[in-house]
């Protein structure tokens, strides 16, 4: 109950936001951390809580904004409809890839996620009618009151879906679906013996995590006005979709959110004030940092000093 | 013979061009305690493997409690009544010790974590392993795996135990411990197949006891049988 009181005041807060009277270039910015937020997200529930790494995010990223250009190009589908449609897709992508691949462990799950990526790619650019791989200039409608622009109420969208995939996270994290997927990520042998079906959780967590990418991807051609494969299925999402759930922590629902908000906004600060190539060595190189050094995340490294403080 | 509880016919499986089942057959009686002997890579751990569900024999029928149970998928096994411990102990590593029990609580019987925790607790105890509840199964010494191993089967409350090496590498004092939990188990009604290289162990246990050896079964008997056959003499020792 708590947790939904905060979120309802944290989606409240959001609006009043998008409407005062903050610099537009805020929530330019912050549009892109908030897609960050719902990624990592999205990546934890499968990665994180079931120990299955995916690198196959742009694929679920971009299926998902392809299919809301699909429905704005042929029927002109409000934004509302476009990332409906970006969820089913990511979805039933999840879906599809999850039947192929889970039964493959470790690496080779990996490297079969990576294969889709450029699958979905390849199939973009060969297909004309979403832009093909020039790509495809989009006019976005009329912004909807109250929002003074389009990036506002682009934010206010996204912190929404934000909200949306913490709470389902946070839900599969404390259900009996957590605890099975659980039992999966330390010895999957042991949870088939105890009773868990684990293809089926699996396939629930990468149907639910494939569509929270999806419905991320989905306000993305309208953010930019614009839409092509090489950025659309970029690596970089991949990167850091997994990046943030390590740095923040991949046991807590809270571990993703905190993660994606200290890397998404570093990166940011770093785009604006150095380069847009030095934010990509600042995912690797915190990656590394944390991997080696708190391997639990941030949350852990909290943990750990609540301990260490207490005694 | 009391009512047959686990029928196995002709189950065999190939590794590519490797035989580890040659068409095994035995049957369990309801209540029995079955012991399963053979030299290293005679097919034991396949054939409880064929039997748990986690590998699908080949050919041949596996019957349990009057159910064929060759096609069904491991979980489903284990929700009718049959459990297991692994070789090399696998506990969920990142959950307690009573969180491991949790596991099959929820998902064999449905319990809630309130009542799965009673019943957790209840075994625990009767393992010795209550003072551990709320440890990581990531601190616990080899014994306490071993135990952890069966207490996690136990809360599944299946009909047939199957124990595999539940005592290798054990000193001999934390093996009279554990073989003392299987009898307690087994005298609750539970049927016990313990695949053992301590033979002293296995005969102790066992009222009647097959020996593998290269995935088919040279003989069968009761304990004091086996010790004198010959066939076994030459499968353990060469000839």
């Amino acid at each position: 109950m708590r947790f939904w009181i905060g979120a309802l005041l944290l989606a409240i807060a959001a609006g009043a936001l998008a409407v005062s009277g903050v610099n537009e270039y805020f929530f330019f910015a912050a549009y892109v951390v908030i897609t960050y937020i719902v990624l990592a997200t999205a990546w934890n529930i499968l990665g994180g809580y079931a120990g299955y790494v995916n690198f196959g995010t742009p694929a679920f990223f971009g299926s998902g904004a392809y299919a809301a250009v699909v429905l704005f190009q042929a029927l002109g589908a409000p934004l509302v409809v476009q990332i409906a449609a970006g969820t089913a897709m990511g979805a039933a992508l999840g879906f599809g890839v999850g039947v192929m691949t889970l039964r493959l462990r470790g690496i080779f799950f990996a490297i079969a996620t990576v294969a889709v990526v450029f699958i979905m790619e390849t199939l973009m650019i060969n297909w004309r009618y979403v832009g093909g791989a020039t790509g495809l200039q989009l006019q976005r409608p009329e912004v909807m009151a109250p929002f003074a622009t389009y990036a506002r109420m682009l934010f206010f969208v996204m912190t929404v879906m934000a909200i949306a995939a913490v709470g389902i996270a946070r839900y599969i994290q404390t259900s009996w679906v957590g605890r099975g997927l659980r039992a999966v990520r330390d010895s999957e042998e042991a949870a088939e013996a105890n009773g868990v079906p684990t293809l089926k959780l699996k396939l629930i967590a990468c149907v639910v995590s494939g569509g929270l990418m999806g419905a991320a991807g989905a306000p993305m051609p309208m953010y930019l006005s614009f839409i092509e494969p090489a950025s659309t299925f970029s690596l970089n999402y991949a990167i850091g979709a997994l990046a943030a759930p390590m740095i923040g922590g991949t046991i807590h629902w809270l571990g993703p959110v905190i993660g994606a908000i200290v890397l998404a906004s570093l990166q940011q600060i770093v785009t604006v004030t150095i380069s847009g190539e030095m934010n990509v060595l600042v995912v690797g190189v915190l990656l590394v940092l944390f991997v080696v050094l708190a391997p639990d995340g941030i949350l852990g490294l909290f943990k750990r000093w609540l301990k260490s403080s207490s005694r | 013979m009391a009512e047959k509880l686990l029928q196995v016919s002709g189950v065999s499986k190939h590794f590519g061009g490797f035989t580890a089942l040659a068409g095994v057959s035995l049957d369990i009686a309801q209540g029995e305690r079955f012991g399963l002997i053979g030299p290293n890579g005679s097919g034991k751990t396949t054939l409880i493997n064929c039997i748990s569900g986690l590998l699908r024999n080949e050919s041949g029928k596996i019957v349990f409690a009057q159910k064929e149970i060759s096609g069904l998928a491991a979980y489903q096994r284990t929700r009718l009544g049959i459990a297991r411990s692994f070789q090399v102990p696998r506990p969920f590593t990142t959950m307690s010790v009573l969180e491991n029990l949790l596991v099959p609580s929820a998902y064999v019987l449905h319990l809630k974590d309130s009542e799965g925790e009673t019943m957790a607790m209840e075994i625990l105890k009767s393992m010795g392993l209550a003072d551990k509840a709320q440890v990581r199964a990531s601190q616990l010494s080899q014994v306490e795996l071993r135990k952890l191993e069966l207490a996690r089967a136990m809360a599944a409350k299946p009909r047939l135990l199957i124990s595999d090496e539940a005592m290798a590498g054990l000193a001999g004092n934390e093996v009279d411990e554990v073989l003392e939990i299987l009898f307690e188990l087994n005298a609750k009604g539970i049927t016990i197949i313990m695949i053992e290289h301590i033979m002293q162990a296995v005969m102790r246990f066992s009222q009647r006891v097959v020996c593998l050896d290269a995935g088919k079964i040279i003989c069968e008997g009761t304990p004091a049988s086996i010790v004198e056959n010959p066939d076994v003499q030459k499968a353990y020792l060469g000839a």
